[in-house]
Formats: structure tokens, sequence, C-alpha cells
């Protein structure tokens, strides 16, 4: 088997998911080779062959102009499996590729068992293993799932990738994320208030939990989206990442997303009427019960001891 | 303006699930049933250009058996002016290229300016119906977008990239969008708009009038992961439980030392 792995490049410099695709590659014993539109100047760590567009020509990312430069490159490579990060990168490139090819496309992938793609379904409740029917495939790998590989030392062997291309979509530029007055990640307690404190009054039985221990409050995305938190509060992949001593996730059902900004806390504990929410995976102790009910209760005793 | 809004009815995540009989899919009895959370911020996105052009038409297209009729008449409740059902019993084990084919094969001839959809599903999650969507009919198509703007006939997005960056992009129309969580503030429906909403007109198209591509890739087996964590699992009244909790964090954190 062989595979092209996608990697990412941004604004100067390539992103650290190549972990995810080396490990992925690592996995399945495959062969490989790598993909980026990049610069010479910035080069992935990758002792294979790299088939490199240059950012310098082609600008930061246009969908039909990245399209075209990974065509090209595959047209060499003949993979089996095309492989990108699922990320905002990786989930919108590889359908537009899966679509040029006639291939099957499998999203996020966290698993290869026996040869067999696996992904997660209803926010990792379940999970499928997926039965491909073309003759290769596209699939992006959900952060994480594969990483820990070794980094590589050696310098890739350079294939140049050119095209002659256009896109209807213009990049303008980036915005740098919101700057906040708080700083998660110095917090030794954080509590974490989610969509389940149902309403906006209920924050502030959070941050008087978070008080009575000394620490912060952060919150997961939709109470910032609902504008019950504000957005330097918000922990996850688009957020903060955090690892205090101790994380309580109050009424957070534990999305993917959310996790992998807390969970390398050292103790976390989960407040959730739902005793098979998926925060209960990583979680230390999972306390079934509402939270508006048992949280001033805890407050009470943190506070009169 | 012509809108297209494709919206997918999903179960409340925090359902009890059940594995199905054929271990394909999840059991689709017994559960409650709501729009796609992504999909209401399409819908909400729909109806704000309608208010900001004035002239405008809006379609809200949904895939699935007879009850995604509901999730329909949620979205014409929304401000959404006819609805478009495709009649399809085995939405459950279509895959992403089959749902798109199908969306692409009803919007190829209606000259649609704009189709939006959510992101992603939160029960299947692909994420990649819209951008499928764009590509099978050949046009532009940006994703995960958390700020628009329509200004003479050009789209200003806002694409959220990770750690809170975004990438801000332009492109003319006709084009798809994809949105996500936080785009907007979608409503909720009035008593008058849902009584309204059931005068709409809801056009129902069978599902071999539109499915023309072979499915590429099919579930081979549902299941229930293994629970990895071997987290202590607290019940009963709220007083015992936070005594038990506190009693754990004395022991294993330095927290409350
Ligand atoms: C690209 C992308 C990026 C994202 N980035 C982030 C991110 O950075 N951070 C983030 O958090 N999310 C992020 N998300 C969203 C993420 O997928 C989830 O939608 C989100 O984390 C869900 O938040 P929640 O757990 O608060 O809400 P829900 O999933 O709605 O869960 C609410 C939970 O509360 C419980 N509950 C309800 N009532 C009570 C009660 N009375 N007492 C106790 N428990 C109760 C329920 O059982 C449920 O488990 C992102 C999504 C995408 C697609």
């Amino acid at each position: 088997m062989k595979v092209l792995l996608v990697a990412e490049y941004r604004d100067g410099k390539v992103l650290g998911s190549i972990s995810d695709l080396l490990g992925f590659a690592a996995r399945t014993g495959a062969d490989h080779a790598m993909f980026v539109v990049g610069s010479e100047a910035a080069l992935p760590a990758y002792g294979g062959t790299l088939y490199l567009a240059d950012a310098e020509t082609y600008g930061e990312y246009r969908p039909a102009v990245h399209k075209q430069l990974l065509l090209a490159a595959i047209d060499k490579v003949k993979p089996d499996l095309v492989v990108f990060s699922h990320s905002s990168y990786g989930w919108d490139l590889a359908p537009r590729v899966a679509c040029a090819l006639g291939l099957a496309q499998v999203s996020e992938v966290v698993d290869y068992v026996d040869g067999t793609l696996v992904v997660p379904v209803c926010n990792a409740k379940l999970r499928r293993t997926v039965e491909i029917k073309t003759g290769g495939a596209v699939v992006t790998l959900q952060a994480g799932a594969f990483g820990g590989s070794e980094p590589e030392t050696a310098a890739p062997s350079l294939e140049r990738v050119a095209v002659e291309t256009t896109d209807r979509v213009e990049f303008l530029g980036y915005e740098a994320a919101e700057a906040g007055g708080i700083d998660l990640s110095k917090a030794e307690v954080i509590v974490s208030a989610g969509r389940g404190i149902g309403k906006p009054e209920n924050i502030s039985l959070i941050a008087d939990l978070a008080k009575a221990f000394g620490g912060e409050y952060g919150a997961s995305r939709p109470v910032v989206d609902a504008e019950w938190a504000e957005h330097a509060r918000q922990v996850g992949t688009t957020g903060q990442s955090v690892a205090p001593k101790l994380y309580i996730a109050c009424g957070i059902s534990g999305a993917i997303q959310h996790l992998a900004g807390m969970k390398k806390s050292d103790f976390i504990v989960a407040i959730n009427t739902d005793r098979d929410a998926p925060i209960g995976d990583v979680a230390d102790v999972l306390a079934v019960a509402d939270l508006t009910k048992l949280v001033p209760v805890l407050i009470e005793k943190l506070t009169a001891s | 303006m012509k809108i297209l809004v494709c919206i997918k009815q999903v179960p409340d995540m925090e359902s009890k699930f059940k594995v199905a009989a054929d271990s394909r899919w999840y059991d689709t009895a017994d559960l409650a049933w709501r729009m796609n959370e992504y999909d209401e911020f399409a819908v909400e996105q729909a109806v704000l250009v309608k208010e900001q052009v004035g002239d405008a038409d809006i379609t809200v297209l949904s895939i699935g058996p007879d009850k995604v009729k509901e999730t329909i008449k949620k979205a014409l409740a929304m401000g959404c002016d006819r609805g478009v059902h495709i009649a399809d019993d085995e939405v459950s084990s279509r895959e992403p290229f089959q749902i798109a084919g199908m969306i692409a094969e009803y919007a190829r001839d209606k000259n649609f300016d704009l189709i939006l959809t959510g992101m992603q599903s939160q029960d299947r999650g692909s994420g990649q119906v819209g951008i499928l969507v764009a590509e099978l009919l050949d046009l532009p198509g940006v994703s995960t977008v958390v700020a628009f703007s329509l200004a003479d006939g050009r789209l200003e997005l806002r694409r959220e990239l990770e750690g809170g960056v975004k990438a801000r992009v332009a492109t003319g129309l006709p084009a798809v969008v994809t949105c996500q969580l936080g785009l907007n503030n979608p409503r909720y429906p009035t008593l008058p708009n849902i009584m309204k909403a059931k005068k709409k007109e809801l056009i129902t198209v069978g599902v071999a009038d539109v499915l023309k591509v072979e499915a590429r890739q099919q579930t081979a087996k549902l299941y229930f992961p293994e629970k990895k964590g071997g987290g202590l699992i607290l019940e009963g009244e709220p007083a015992e439980v936070a005594d038990r909790l506190i009693t754990i964090l004395k022991e294993k954190t330095a927290v409350l030392a």
C-alpha cells in the first residue's frame, strides 16, 4: 500500500499535525510520500519524498489552486490513500480531491484495525467501521488519534509541483485570535460551564465554584457563542488549551474539540446528568447529577471548611 | 435572489442510543429528533440575507423519511418560503457523496444564487456534503464560515481555522457556504410564524428522481466503543455526592490542601 500524506503550511510554518500523518503511515506500514504547498525555507521534518508546491507562487490556502496542485502530485505518486488531518484545511480540501478522483472519502478516522478504518458517530458515543467500494480513498484523521510518533530528522528529497491555475475564492488575509484579559493557563483549578448550565444566570454558579477552589472559570463553545462568557474563557481547539491540576466540567458533553483543550489536566471531574456522556471517557470522577443541585451544595461545603 | 438551505434531522445527542438490528446504524426508534445544530445557523443566515436584500426566495431542503417534515416546518417557521422533502426511508444508509449527489441533482437547473448548509452533521459528522455540492455544481464553496457579509453580489466571509485564527476570504455569487457554530443567533420561531408556516408550500420529491450516483462506501459495523477510562461514577443525593467528591479531591489532588 502507498499513501500520500498532505501536510499543512500556514503563514510561513508547517503545522504540527504532520505527526498524526506520520503516525498513521507507521500504523498502516504503508510506503509514503508527502505533499505540501509550502516553502523550502520551512520544510517539514520528513525523510521521504516531498512534493513541494511553492507557497510564494500559489499563496495561502485557496481551494481550487490547492486541489489542482495536489491532483498533480497524486498523478505522480499514484497512492492508494490520500491522507489529511481532519482540520479546517483537511475537511475543506479532502472532499474536493475525492470528488475529482471519484473516490470515497472517510472523515475523522480514529483508528485502523485489520486494514479497516474506524470513525466516530454521535459525538463519539458510537463508532463504525467503513467498507470502501472504490479503488482507493481519501481520508482525514482526527487530531491526536495517530500522533506521538518520533519526529523525523532527515531532510526530504524534493520533487517540485507546478500547475497553471486560478481560483474564484480570493484570500484576503488572516485575523489573529481575539486577545482576552484572562489567561486560563495560569489557573491551578478550572471549573468550566457547558450548555448544560441551561441559562446565562447559572454562569455565576460556575464562577462561584471556581472561586471556592481559588481558580478560574472556563466555558465550552456554545456558552461562548451564546455570549454567556467571553471568548478568552473558551476551552478547546478553537479556544485555549489548558492543563490545570483540577478541571471540573459542568454540563459539558465532551466533544472531541473540547477534550482536545483539557484532557491533559491532572485530575478531571465531570458533573453531568447523562451517564453515557463522552466526557466520562476522560474523567477521573463522573458525578451523575444535575449541576444546578450539586454545585450549590459543593460551594457551601467548600466555603464552610 | 434564490437561496437554497440544506438541513438534516438528527437525534438529540443526549439520547440513549441502541445499535440497529443490522448493526449498520443506530436504531432510529424511540429517539427525540431535532434540526442539526449547524444547520440552524444556515437557516438563520438565509433569513438574514432575505431581510437584507428584500427580494429573495428561500427553499429549504431535507432528505429522509416522513418525519423530517417536522424539521422542514421549523425552518419554514424561522422564515424560509418553501420546503422540499426528498422522501428517502433509507437515508441513514446513504453516504455523503449520495446525499450531495441528490442535492446537486435537485439544484442543478434551478439557478440558486446561494446555497447554505451546516458545516457538518452532529450524528455522522463527515463535514463533506456542502463542499461536495459545490464541486458537483462547479460553484465556489467556502466551509466553516463564522462571519458573513454580502454586498454588490460579492460575499466576504471569515473561515474559522484552529486556535481562534480566521481567514478572510471573498467570492462572487453563485456560491456554496457551509456554516459553523456561532455564525449568527438562530431565532426561535414565534407562534404566529409557526401558524403561517403550516400554509407554506411543501413539495415532495421521490428519491429515484434525484439519486443518480452509487455509494462509494458503506458502514460495515456500528458499535459502542469499549469504555477506556476506569473513572469512578458517583451517584446519589447531592449532599452525599458532594462529600464523597471533596474526600476524593483531598486524597487525589493538592488543590484542597
Ligand atoms: C471545528 C470545530 C471547532 C470547535 N471548537 C470547540 C472548542 O474550542 N471548544 C468547545 O467546547 N467546543 C468546540 N466545538 C463544538 C463541539 O463540537 C461541541 O458542540 C461543544 O463542545 C458542545 O458543548 P457542550 O458540551 O457545552 O454542549 P452539549 O454537547 O450540548 O452538552 C451539554 C451537556 O450538558 C449535560 N447537561 C444538561 N443539563 C444538565 C444539568 N442540569 N446538569 C448536568 N449536566 C447537564 C448534557 O447531558 C450534555 O452532556 C467545535 C466544533 C467544531 C466543528
